[in-house]
């Protein structure tokens, strides 16, 4: 396999051979993936590597295809809430929400203001059940296990509150056209409350284990740095983008739900412990929109009034008149756009999805070369992809 | 050496051999068995007798650290750990893994290296156990008194990655070579700052040998410790703590678990084992966890001395078995500290694993070395 010939070896301008022999030796192609342990569910990315640095990497994906939009197109309207959890199933009622808002484009209807604010609770604590999973797992693709197990600690106080209110942990299908399912139980909201003050004094358990870790900072400092240019020619959005030093958040730059009533912050990388746009900046804006969400579950708890939670005209049949909408709205991962066409009959003429992980995976193939090997898992944990979102 | 030397043929040369070799094992056989016994029987039910004591003693241990491990790793996660098997806090569960590894059915993939994939389990476990030959359990239950003890040890250890190789390369797997590579980047670059985390010591005890520096250290009432000496304290503190580092990255503990690190590499050099094979490697990683952690017992913290044990002095067998106790549970607490590092932080990079080892411990530790030569010159 090694070679080491007269002509590879280097030269110096004036023609003589430098000490230094070029040895090349040839590539070696590594598949992780499709069942592997870094790649959160079943991507699979080709891998070239030379001994310990990476060459090249290629994404194959695929491999959880589902259909979801094609589905779209043969069942109505309520009928297809169901999938839309399927696909980014860490975060699936923030899905609900991005298909129930288009479809409410469609239909022209307002939502009450309780469904309002309650969406925007739910909405928010499923993005902190999301972020809690993303720093967890980005956690065991760095080599420590016991973070996971606190977040899902935490995560599973949401999933409680998430069962007490819709009856389900994973997939909910709570938040539908016209508003939510139905109002929140007796003391559901004083459950939120508590869980707030839970979040605020744990967080910081989870800075100091994992992310003000020594070695976590050198795992993930100056590693896989994705710069702003590049974070916006790939299209990545969410914490990606943000995290290199983008100031755009789809909650405050196209407001929809109550968000321009809420006073919060957007979290942009600033680059703590190495460059702008590494993946510990991912992880920090992830770690600090934790924060602000459970800022804006608390004004939202502060401001909501006793009233309708749906709108009293969308049933369970619906026929939009003929049109399109496309609404985005900003996930855990990224902006998740739905853009529908409707014909005027009970079924969806296209329904299409832009899902936030499958933009955001594009560019790790742009930053994997020369990286380590093990830099490559934690590349692909801090992009926080759920293949069940790229592939759909 | 002469051939001669080390397998006389007149007895009587025999028995001077046999006496010379420090074996406690054959020592008790000749006292047991009658006179007339030919010397290469005594041999022979020595290793025997040996091998049978630190197996039993090794799957006990391992086993229990297993489960140890699992309940440690339950209790720092917010959990429980086994609490089913047995009854009592899963204190089963290892047996009834250990039974559902041995049934596992015996899978060798298409396009392994046979002999090598065959071979490398048993090598890998039997270095592990031949380190045991010279650890002091107590007084008069060590195998062998070998006078060059941590020497030995430190050199049947390396075997282990040879082992953990031909694994690597005998599974016809990517992954598995890549984490048996690592595995002997690792072990090479850390085997000079473990080496050298040792010197300090055996400066202070003037021996190689781990029953010496035992009985070195059992003045005070037991407490007479290297570590508690107020005259070198300065020294054996920094040259633990190096020392414990560089076992972690020997026996291929977080956050040095690269050669298996499950995230990058599934599982490293044993990707393709399963049942017994497998379990032969987890064996061998908690034998190799308590070897090494027997010897920063013997060296730092007194072996088997304790205050109170001289009090059982009037019966060497309650005293032997006293002794082993104690050097156990000093080991175990050892090991222990290995698997809350483990649990607590993340895996370094390979190239930070080397920087480590080369630019920073190994200098630490020749500094060690020249503080150590110091103090035993000021105190002379």
């Amino acid at each position: 396999m090694a070679t080491t010939s007269e002509e590879t070896s280097a030269r110096n301008a004036d023609g003589v051979r430098e000490f230094e022999i070029d040895v090349r030796t040839q590539d070696v192609e590594l598949n992780m993936g499709p069942q592997h342990p870094a790649t959160h569910g079943v991507l699979r990315v080709l891998l070239r590597a030379d001994g310990e640095i990476l060459t090249g990497g290629q994404c194959h994906l695929g491999y959880l295809h589902r259909c979801a939009e094609k589905i779209g197109e043969s069942v109505d309207y309520i009928q297809y809430l169901p999938y839309t959890d399927r696909y980014d199933y860490l975060a699936a009622m923030n899905n609900n929400l991005g298909y129930s808002l288009a479809v409410e484009k469609l239909l022209g209807v307002e939502v009450p203001v309780r469904g309002q604010y309650l969406r925007t609770i739910i909405a928010e604590l499923n993005r902190i059940a999301s972020h809690l999973v993303a720093v967890g797992t980005y956690g065991l693709d760095v080599g420590a296990f016991t973070p996971f197990f606190y977040a899902l600690r935490e995560r599973e106080m949401i999933l409680d509150l998430f069962e007490k209110i819709c009856g389900a942990r994973l997939t909910y299908s709570y938040i539908r056209p016209g508003g939510v399912m139905n109002d929140a139980p007796a003391g559901w909201l004083e459950g939120v409350d508590e869980f707030c003050d839970w979040m605020d004094s744990k967080w910081k358990e989870h800075w100091n284990l994992l992310i003000e870790s020594k070695i976590f900072i050198e795992r993930t400092a100056k590693v896989g740095v994705v710069t702003a240019e590049q974070a916006i020619d790939w299209g990545c959005t969410g914490p990606m983008l943000r995290g290199s030093g983008v100031d755009w958040d789809l909650r405050r730059d196209q407001p929809y739900l109550v968000y321009d009533r809420l006073d919060y912050q957007v979290i942009v990388g600033v680059g703590h412990r190495g460059t702008v746009g590494d993946c510990f900046d991912r992880t920090y804006v992830r770690m600090f929109e934790i924060v602000e969400s459970v800022k804006m579950i608390r004004q939202c708890l502060a401001a909501i009034q006793d009233g309708e939670v749906c709108h009293p005209d969308v049933g369970l049949l619906l026929r939009p008149a003929p049109g399109e909408a496309y609404v985005g709205i900003e996930n855990p991962r990224g902006e998740l756009g739905h853009y529908i066409v409707s014909d005027g009959s009970k079924i969806a003429k296209r329904v299409r999805v832009r899902a936030p992980s499958f933009c955001n995976l594009a560019v790790i193939e742009d930053i994997l070369p020369g990286c380590m090997l093990a830099d490559a898992a934690a590349i692909i944990g801090a992009t926080d992809i759920v293949i069940g979102e790229t592939d759909r | 050496m002469n051939v001669a030397a080390i397998f006389p043929t007149d007895p009587a040369a025999a028995a001077a051999a046999l006496a010379q070799q420090g074996n406690l094992a054959t020592d008790a056989l000749q006292g047991v068995l009658p006179a007339g016994v030919p010397w290469w029987m005594i041999t022979l039910g020595g290793a025997g007798l040996g091998f049978a004591a630190i197996m039993g003693f090794v799957t006990v241990m391992s086993m229990f650290s297993i489960w140890l491990e699992r309940k440690v790793a339950g209790h720092i996660q917010v959990r429980l750990g086994p609490m089913r098997v047995g009854g009592w806090h899963g204190w089963a569960q290892s047996i009834a893994d250990g039974v559902k590894l041995l049934l596992k059915e015996d899978i060798v993939i298409l396009g392994a290296d046979k002999v090598l994939f065959k071979l490398a389990p048993a090598l890998v476990l039997g270095t592990a156990l031949a380190t045991f030959v010279a650890l002091p359990f107590g007084p008069g239950a060590m195998i062998a008194d070998v006078d060059l003890g941590v020497y030995f040890i430190i050199a049947i250890s390396s075997v282990t990655t040879i082992g953990i190789i031909m694994a690597g390369w005998g599974s016809n797997n990517k992954w598995s070579v890549y984490g048996a590579m690592r595995e002997a980047a690792q072990v090479a670059s850390y085997e000079i700052p473990f080496g050298l985390s040792l010197m300090p010591p055996v400066i202070y005890y003037g021996s190689f040998s781990l029953r010496a520096a035992t009985e070195a250290q059992a003045g005070w009432g037991g407490l007479h410790w290297y570590i508690f000496d107020p005259l070198t304290f300065w020294v054996a503190i920094p040259s633990f703590v190096l020392f414990f580092v560089s076992i972690l990255a020997e026996t291929k503990r977080a956050p040095f678990d690269l050669p298996e690190s499950e995230s990058e590499l599934v599982a490293g050099f044993h990707t393709e084992y399963s049942g017994i094979r497998f379990s032969f490697f987890f064996l061998e990683e908690y034998a190799a966890m308590f070897v090494m952690s027997g010897v920063g017992a013997a060296f730092w913290f007194g072996g088997w001395n304790f205050p109170g044990l001289s009090l059982l002095e009037g019966s060497p067998v309650l005293h032997s078995l006293a002794a082993v106790g104690v050097f156990t549970v000093k080991s175990m607490l050892l090991v222990f500290v290995m698997m809350w590092v483990r649990w607590t932080v993340p895996r370094l990079r390979i190239d930070q694993v080397m920087t480590l080892g080369y630019k920073y411990l190994t200098p630490l530790t020749l500094i060690c070395v020249f503080a150590a030569a110091l103090a035993e010159y000021l105190k002379s």
